[in-house]
């Protein structure tokens, strides 16, 4: 096979591998958006904050440790103990609960029937905030994020596609895992939501607020949830993000990765992220592969936007959103 | 009680047309206007025009651009920093081409080649609408800037891809350059403020203006009683674009002196404009300055209270800085939903009725 | 309109907090915060803790007390304005801005306002030519040697024959990444490699199609102009790719313990440039540890005493403290100002026994400013990460660059630079 097509295959696996972390990402954005039609800009802060509070915990950091030190003239940092991994993400996950219901409760309550750049806006107001409340609690140096996940080249597929083709294939083992853990994240959301009650409430308040209200479905409850989901959502991309560059406050730019893969799949659809985002992870790297060394490289930066607006052009409400009806 | 029409009898459709329909907000109107041109001037130094003038001035031109496109014509934009990026390298590459032209020449044509590139950019938004077009708009943000970064014929091959503003004058006084003077640097961003927002404030309350709210308020029902949208559409974005040209060409020019295009004018900078317009106010002219004003001086002034006057390490004050503006914008929010402006229209609303409050 | 007033007349009263002081006056444009705060806290703390020690053990510089006023840039190119004209008004005496945004626009501020710009191992590379750029000092060592010295380093490991060999410029795709492309481009005519670049755009969090393009190509070297979070990716990209560690040369920015340790052991052999001696075996290290650190007037907690970055800051600090005994001795004064700051700046020199007297003997080269040579000798050492030990060495002494290439394009760049705002040349 010519070696230029091995290549190309190469960076399409690759492509797609990636395309599953934007999709993650994206996936945080989307349920907010289906059950509340908030676009919540401050979901990059989540994974931040989701991030630095696993590695906190696991490493027996103590919280505003330079706050209390600055007041206090005292001189904390650690616990002096570890916790285990496990321990630490059911911890973090508590901790995104929390903030989902702290969220509801001072700040959503409030605003119930405004209008969606109202709800936006409030949004802009939590990125704000957390952009600060992050750093002064866990500090702004740079945390090393290990769960124990596997990094680095895969062996087997290497070797397996160098006995076919004579050239090893490179396949991230981290990227392997972050795809079966997207799969099993996206199952489980689909079963929660066809099978269970609650899901049936969730996908009934993404109906329909008011009907769903006349039915006896608490919307608060409803909330609480689906930004609880959102956090828990925004946990695992933080570990997954964080575990290849460690975890600081630009670990938020990789929300700005999803914005395209959103457009592109439709605001208001699971599957639509998910291939939004495999759409956008191949299309990106094949493009920098094919046409990047004669423009000058660095394509990534924008063209992940132009493939989605050619598409949007076609298909205003993007992939898989829900058809645009207009009436006067 | 001295806050009310009452008394103040129009007696032509002129009259009751103008921007300011109160006796005491026109007089209001004309003594900033004085002091802001008569008496400022005369007391600036450098800190003042550096720190807080000239970034809030030029920021609020940035705001009454993009306040026209999304706030006036609903049309959502995340590509405030590539078109000032546009008008920065534009100003940069005719102030090094002809530079015995005028700087003002350089700054509004600057605008109008930003209004081009708009234009361009804004043709899918006759297809794409809503959030949607939000993507457009980046696309823009990210193509511009990768194009400054990559093509060195925009930076005039130097170096490492900065421009430096070379000194230029206005009728013999330097207004860019490390020897500008600092009211110098002051009255040439406030005259463009103010022919901005005068230009703004009586296009959006003319025909132009009423076809943009048109189109923003329902796009296929202003189709109908005979509203263009492409000519509507397309005119926001060039009269959005080009106030944004302006700032960005000064922001270069006269506030930063040197500029490179991912720095600058990255989509941190379309962030900020854009919640800038959102927290001052969507459709508002004085929402855009206040908007400005908030998000300029608010980190400035926050900044001075915790490290200047009570001594806090500068990192913590930085982070409380982030948490106090975001818990800012949040309780603002849960008052007064549509804006600071709203929040003003309110206040001016009571104040007409105080202190009889039926 | 009226907000806008209320809300200035309020900045104004709580602008009078600061008092002048007799001090010498050296602000620290730093960021503790933002994206590249992992970098700016120990360069900030180093460079504090510098000055605490020279207040506390020597009674600061010719008996004159030495400030500190930290300001908080967060890298922002307008928050470092703000801080410039903030400061400027204390009596500062140079200006050490720590990003190249904000070097660029001080450069002719500062210099209309008479006051020296000290940016070691950053900004502006032709402002090595003292002629044209009259306040600005970057000694000791500048991009364009640094991409020199690798250069040579790899020379020195292949026999010193380049003919046909690949080099990668894996960069940051801004003013500071592109520094040194002009550079490698010559060297690459001169010596017969192949230079490709790479670009990473900001922040670098993804790189897998640039790595997946490396492991392609499989070049002989890879050269890496990084900063921020995109050391930590790159790092661990090259260790995924099995990319040989040894052939992978950061700059020294890309050359921290922060770096290095996200990736583990794998990261063991990865080499960087640097301009100044690597860990705490130096006298100095013991003063800062007992007269700073246990004293409790440390900056940060005191973890960071001997990491890349701290030392970084000590460096520059100490040749701001040197530059300003200097400029006492050469004007006679104690309480010196800004214009004789720069005197003392371009007389500067800085000798091997000096070093030793101030406990940094081998910490750095000896060298000597002129007023047409603001750049220093260029001279580059290479460190090695050992990820057992968690620590660097230095695997080589301090090296000279390739001046016959650098010298035309820094004298190129300074004269564009001098054509487009009428320079007329200070040194004759």
């Amino acid at each position: 096979m010519p070696e230029q097509l091995l290549f190309a295959m190469e960076v399409t696996l690759n492509g797609l591998m990636a395309g599953v972390l934007y999709a993650l990402v994206a996936l945080g954005f989307v349920l907010i958006f289906k059950a509340s039609g908030i676009f919540n800009f401050a979901q990059g802060m989540l994974v931040v904050f989701a991030a630095m509070t696993l590695v906190g915990v696991q490493t027996g950091q103590i919280p505003f440790a330079h706050l209390i030190n600055t007041i206090f003239g005292t001189k904390v940092h650690h616990f002096g103990w570890t916790v285990p991994t496990i321990l630490a993400i059911i911890v973090a996950g508590a901790a995104m609960v929390f903030v989902a219901w702290v969220i509801e409760k001072y700040i959503l309550q409030h605003l119930i029937g405004q209008p969606d750049i109202i709800l936006f806006m409030a949004t802009i107001g939590m990125w704000y905030f957390m952009h600060g409340f992050a750093p002064l609690m866990w500090g702004s140096e740079v945390m090393k994020l290990d769960v124990g996940l596997a990094q680095g080249i895969n062996e087997t597929i290497d070797t397996t596609t160098y006995n076919w083709f004579g050239y090893g294939f490179f396949i991230d083992n981290l990227d392997i895992v972050a795809a079966i853990v997207a799969a099993l994240l996206v199952t489980a959301l689909v079963l929660f939501s066809q099978y269970t009650k609650q899901g049936r409430a969730l996908r009934a308040v993404a109906d329909d607020h008011s009907a769903a209200l006349s039915v006896g479905i608490s919307l608060r409850f409803i909330w609480v949830l689906v930004w609880s989901i959102a956090g828990f959502v925004a946990l695992v991309a933080g570990i997954m993000w964080g575990s290849k560059s460690g975890v600081q406050i630009s670990l938020a730019e990789v929300a700005l990765k999803a914005l395209p893969v959103l457009m592109l799949g439709g605001f208001t659809s699971i599957p639509g992220a998910i291939i939004g985002g495999l759409i956008i992870g191949v299309g990106e790297q094949l493009f920098e592969f094919a046409v990047g060394p004669l423009v000058g490289g660095a394509t990534q930066a924008w063209f992940a936007y132009v493939l989605a607006l050619v598409f949007l052009i076609f298909r205003p409400q993007g992939l898989f959103g829900e058809k645009i009806i207009e009436r006067v | 009680m001295f806050y009310r029409e009452a008394g103040d009898f129009k007696t032509s459709y002129r009259d009751d047309n103008q921007t300011f329909p109160i006796r005491l907000d026109r007089a209001g109107y004309w003594i900033a206007l004085f002091v802001a041109f008569c008496v400022i001037p005369f007391f600036v130094n450098d800190y003042w025009v550096n720190s807080i003038f000239a970034p809030f001035f030029i920021y609020a031109i940035a705001a009454l651009g993009l306040n026209i496109l999304t706030g006036y014509a609903g049309q959502v934009s995340l590509g405030t920093g590539g078109f000032m990026a546009v008008g920065a390298y534009a100003c940069y590459k005719l102030m090094v081409a002809f530079p015995d032209i005028n700087i003002v020449f350089h700054v509004l044509i600057a605008g109008g080649i930003t209004a081009a590139v708009g234009v361009a950019f804004g043709l899918p938004s006759l297809r794409i609408k809503g959030f949607y077009l939000a993507v457009a708009t980046l696309a823009a943000q990210f193509f511009l800037v990768w194009l400054f970064n990559k093509v060195a014929w925009f930076y005039n091959y130097s170096a490492s891809g900065q421009i430096n503003a070379p000194e230029r004058s206005v009728f013999g006084i330097v207004v860019t350059g490390p020897n500008t003077e600092a009211w110098a640097k002051y009255m040439i961003c406030l005259v463009f403020l103010v022919g901005v927002a005068w230009m703004a404030r009586n296009l959006t309350r003319g025909m132009t203006g009423r076809k943009w709210m048109g189109i923003r308020d329902m796009d296929i029902a202003a189709e109908i009683i005979g509203v263009n949208p492409l000519m509507a559409k397309m005119s926001a974005f060039a009269v959005s674009s080009f106030f944004v040209g302006i700032a960005g060409a000064l922001f270069f020019a006269v506030y930063l002196g040197a500029a490179e295009a991912g720095e600058s004018f990255g989509i941190t900078k379309s962030f900020l404009v854009l919640f800038m317009v959102i927290i001052g106010g969507l459709g508002s002219i004085f929402g855009s300055f206040a908007g400005a004003a908030f998000m300029v001086l608010m980190p400035v002034l926050l900044k001075n209270v915790l490290v200047g006057t009570m001594g806090w390490p500068t990192e913590i004050a930085a982070e409380l800085e982030f948490i106090i503006v975001g818990g800012l914008i949040v309780i603002f929010l849960i008052l007064e939903p549509h804006g600071l402006a709203q929040l003003w229209r309110l206040t001016k609303e009571k104040l007409r009725l105080w202190p009889f409050p039926h | 309109m009226t907000f806008k007033r209320v809300a200035a007349a309020s900045v104004a009263a709580l602008m009078v907090g600061s008092p002048v002081m007799a001090d010498l006056v050296f602000p620290s444009l730093s960021y503790r915060t933002g994206p590249f705060a992992a970098g700016g806290i120990p360069y900030a703390d180093g460079f504090a803790d510098y000055m605490t020690l020279l207040n506390e053990r020597d009674g600061g510089i010719g008996g004159v007390a030495v400030s500190v006023p930290e300001c908080e840039t967060a890298y922002n190119t307008e928050k470092g304005v703000e801080c410039y004209e903030a400061t400027k008004g204390q009596g500062a005496l140079a200006y050490n801005p720590l990003s190249t945004g904000i070097t660029y626009q001080l450069i002719p501020k500062a210099t209309a306002d008479d006051i020296p710009l000290y940016t070691p191992g950053y900004g502006r590379t032709s402002a090595a030519n003292g002629d044209v750029f009259s306040h600005v000092f970057n000694f000791p060592a500048n991009y364009w040697n640094g991409a020199s010295a690798a250069i040579n380093h790899v020379l020195d490991l292949n026999g010193g024959d380049l003919k046909g060999k690949k080099i990668v410029l894996l960069h940051f795709n801004g003013a500071y990444g592109k520094e040194p492309i002009p550079t490698l481009t010559k060297l690459g005519e001169k010596h017969g490699f192949d230079l490709t670049t790479i670009p990473i755009d900001y922040p670098g969090q993804e790189q897998k199609a640039q790595w997946l393009q490396i492991r392609r190509e499989k070049p002989d070297y890879v050269l890496f102009w990084g900063w921020g979070v995109m050391n930590q990716v790159a790092i661990q990209e090259a260790a995924n790719i099995r990319y040989p560690m040894d052939q992978f040369i950061g700059v020294w920015w890309s050359g921290a313990e922060h770096d290095v340790k996200p990736a583990g052991d794998k990261a063991t052999g990865y080499k960087a440039m640097t301009f100044h001696g690597v860990g705490s075996d130096y006298p100095v290290f013991a003063d800062l540890q007992k007269h700073v650190v246990d004293a409790g007037k440390a900056a940060g907690d005191g973890s960071n005493v001997g990491t890349v970055i701290y030392n970084r800051g000590v460096y520059a600090a100490m040749m701001l403290a040197e530059a300003a005994k200097k400029a006492q001795e050469i004007h006679g004064v104690a309480d010196i100002t800004s214009a004789q700051m720069r005197d003392g700046l371009e007389q500067l020199e800085i000798t091997n026994a000096r070093m030793a007297e101030l406990g940094m003997e081998g910490f750095g080269p000896e060298f000597k400013v002129s007023c047409a040579n603001h750049g220093g000798p260029g001279a580059i050492a290479i460190q090695q990460w050992d990820a057992a030990a968690g620590k660097w060495s230095l695997i080589s002494d301090f090296g000279g660059s390739d001046m016959d290439v650098i010298q035309p394009l820094i004298d190129a760049d300074s004269a564009a630079y001098a054509a487009e705002n009428k320079i007329e040349p200070q040194c004759n």
